[in-house]
């Protein structure tokens, strides 16, 4: 067996391993030219909570689409809980992707709708239909979880920004994820209510167990809730290690992002 | 002489889904500027194209009719396809039919009005003004009534269909719908251009009907006839020749009235000035496909005639 060979056994076996859950190969995607991911080789353990730091434009917004499966990777292999994401059918891979919750930078609240149909619209769509009173028991438990009960009458229009990211992460959580990505979930946000939303990320992973990739600018945000760090550049990662390690980088490019 | 696998490529011997992420990433190449949502990677997305390949305006414009096929064509796909969203359905049929009611039914009047006092003197002219009720009612059932209420539904329910979903678009919405495990093109797309095709026609109807009573106002200004006489007469000129392909072509109307404003509105981009040129862009080609559809419509309905 050639090097090559017990290198790619060896790295489908850690696929394989219980405790990674998303796993990705040499990933790449263009946008025509542009080409944003050049072969991300990244690994989410179970359980922990993955800074993904970099420069705007360096591709991590489409790197957590791509294990969402919004955007769909040109090259490279995607594992989702050990499985090859180019091998299953439509239906496996949207019962997997049941189990990824994403918040998005704009909280993609639905407008039209008022706060509680908005966290009934996540469970009105599973398979088995829920009992009234557990929907509305699953509802007033998610709102009380990210502090909103009081607002479950109001439309989003009518929650400020930090309420709207709590809004957001409720009616992602409501599904219980086992996975949560988290798009720049402290951005446009207030010192105070920044540090809210970082100590509710904490708060999930503990509660509910969640593995979950952040992206963020907010440094205080990684801070406190990264058990890893890692650095992007131009589609490609460049540099890993804790919030500790990587502060004190020889690398004066990598210690800017902390000062 | 066989060739190798290693020959042949990918792309003749690769499982399906690695033919589907090669062909997937010639169509990237192809399109440069390529919208990052997934939602629109199953349909050719001609934005862009102009500043990667050299296209004329009329090149433009095909790839916009090739691009709405291939829309439609998801459309009767998925329209058979469970699960049925009939609350969702239900819900669009209210808004765009119920709410729509009292503007086509107030330029239902007019037109009906309108058209009889204009006509009137014409006719009073050549002594032919018995003929009034007849000429009205065959004009706003074979034509206007299917005409003029296509046009207004394709500007208000149109526009707002197409708004709506492009600022769904914009603001990741439609996003993270997929996200949540639901089929947006069914649950937003299916729903509303279904609901356009079942809604049309019924306002047609009462537009009509509205429009008929106008014209026998009209009438009423200048003179009195009783209602009795004025529509028994408008009954006896009208045979089912004039009412079938009239409210038959009322479907055509309402789902490229429907289809037009979701396929704007789901493929929109540039962020709120997206949202803008998607609503106008659904009037405007909603519109001319009115006239289009009406125009073939007619010749049909005269083949048979003849």
């Amino acid at each position: 067996m050639s090097a090559i060979e017990a290198a790619a056994v060896t790295e489908h076996a850690h696929h394989q391993d219980d405790h990674v859950v998303v796993a990705m190969e040499h990933l790449e995607k263009s946008f025509g030219d542009n080409h944003v991911l050049r072969g991300i080789d990244l690994v989410l353990k179970k359980g922990e909570n993955l800074v993904l730091l970099g420069k705007s434009g360096t591709g991590k917004s489409v790197l957590i689409k791509c294990v969402v499966g919004l955007v769909d990777c040109d090259e490279g292999n995607l594992f989702l809980f050990g499985q090859n994401v180019a091998d299953l059918d439509e239906k496996k891979l949207m019962d997997i992707r049941k189990k990824i919750g994403f918040l998005f930078q704009s909280s993609a609240l639905y407008d039209s709708m008022t706060v509680r149909e908005n966290l009934e619209f996540p469970l009105n769509r599973q398979q088995q239909p829920i009992p009234k009173e557990e929907m509305e028991s699953l509802v007033r438990e998610a709102l009380q979880n990210v502090g909103l009960a009081e607002a479950i009458d109001k439309t989003p229009l009518e929650l400020s920004g930090g309420m709207r990211k709590r809004l957001g992460l409720a009616r992602t959580l409501i599904l219980k994820p086992e996975i949560m990505l988290y798009d720049e979930p402290t951005a446009g946000l207030d010192p105070i209510t920044s540090k809210e939303i970082s100590n509710l990320i904490l708060e999930v992973q503990q509660t509910y167990g969640t593995s979950s990739i952040i992206i963020t600018h907010d440094i205080d945000c990684a801070r406190r809730t990264a058990n890893r760090i890692i650095i992007m550049k131009d589609g490609v990662c460049v540099a890993e290690g804790s919030y500790a390690d990587l502060k004190k980088s020889a690398d004066e490019w990598i210690r800017s992002f902390f000062e | 002489m066989q060739q190798s696998q290693e020959e042949r490529g990918p792309l003749e011997n690769g499982s399906p889904k690695e033919k589907q992420r090669i062909i997937r990433r010639i169509v990237s190449q192809l399109t440069p500027h390529q919208s990052q949502n997934s939602h629109l990677e199953g349909d050719i997305a001609p934005k862009g194209l102009p500043e990667a390949i050299p296209v004329s305006r009329m090149g433009a414009f095909f790839l916009k009719v090739s691009s709405l096929t291939i829309f439609t064509l998801r459309f009767f796909k998925e329209v058979f396809r469970p699960p049925y969203e009939f609350h969702e359905l239900a819900k669009q049929s209210f808004l765009i039919g119920y709410k729509s009611f009292p503007l086509v039914g107030i330029t239902g009047f007019i037109i009906g009005l309108v058209l009889t006092i204009q006509s009137r003197p014409t006719l009073a002219k050549f002594g032919a003004e018995a003929w009034l009720p007849a000429m009205v009612a065959v004009s706003i059932i074979r034509e206007i009534g299917p005409a003029i209420t296509a046009l207004i539904f394709a500007g208000k329910v149109g526009s707002g269909i197409g708004a709506e979903l492009a600022s769904m678009n914009v603001t990741e919405q439609i996003d993270a719908m997929q996200v949540s495990g639901t089929n947006p093109f069914k649950y937003l797309v299916v729903t509303r251009v279904l609901s356009a095709t079942l809604m049309l026609p019924i306002l047609v109807i009462l537009s009509d009907a509205i429009g008929l009573f106008g014209s026998y106002v009209a009438v009423n200004l200048n003179g009195h006839v009783s209602a009795y006489l004025y529509f028994s007469q408008i009954f006896q000129s009208l045979e089912y020749k004039d009412l079938l392909p009239a409210f038959v072509k009322t479907f055509f109307f309402g789902f490229a009235v429907g289809i037009i404003g979701c396929y704007e509105g789901y493929n929109a981009n540039k962020g709120t000035e997206g949202v803008g040129k998607a609503a106008n862009a659904a009037v405007v080609f909603a519109s001319l496909m009115v006239f289009i559809i009406d125009m073939i419509a007619v010749q049909i309905t005269s083949l048979f005639q003849n």
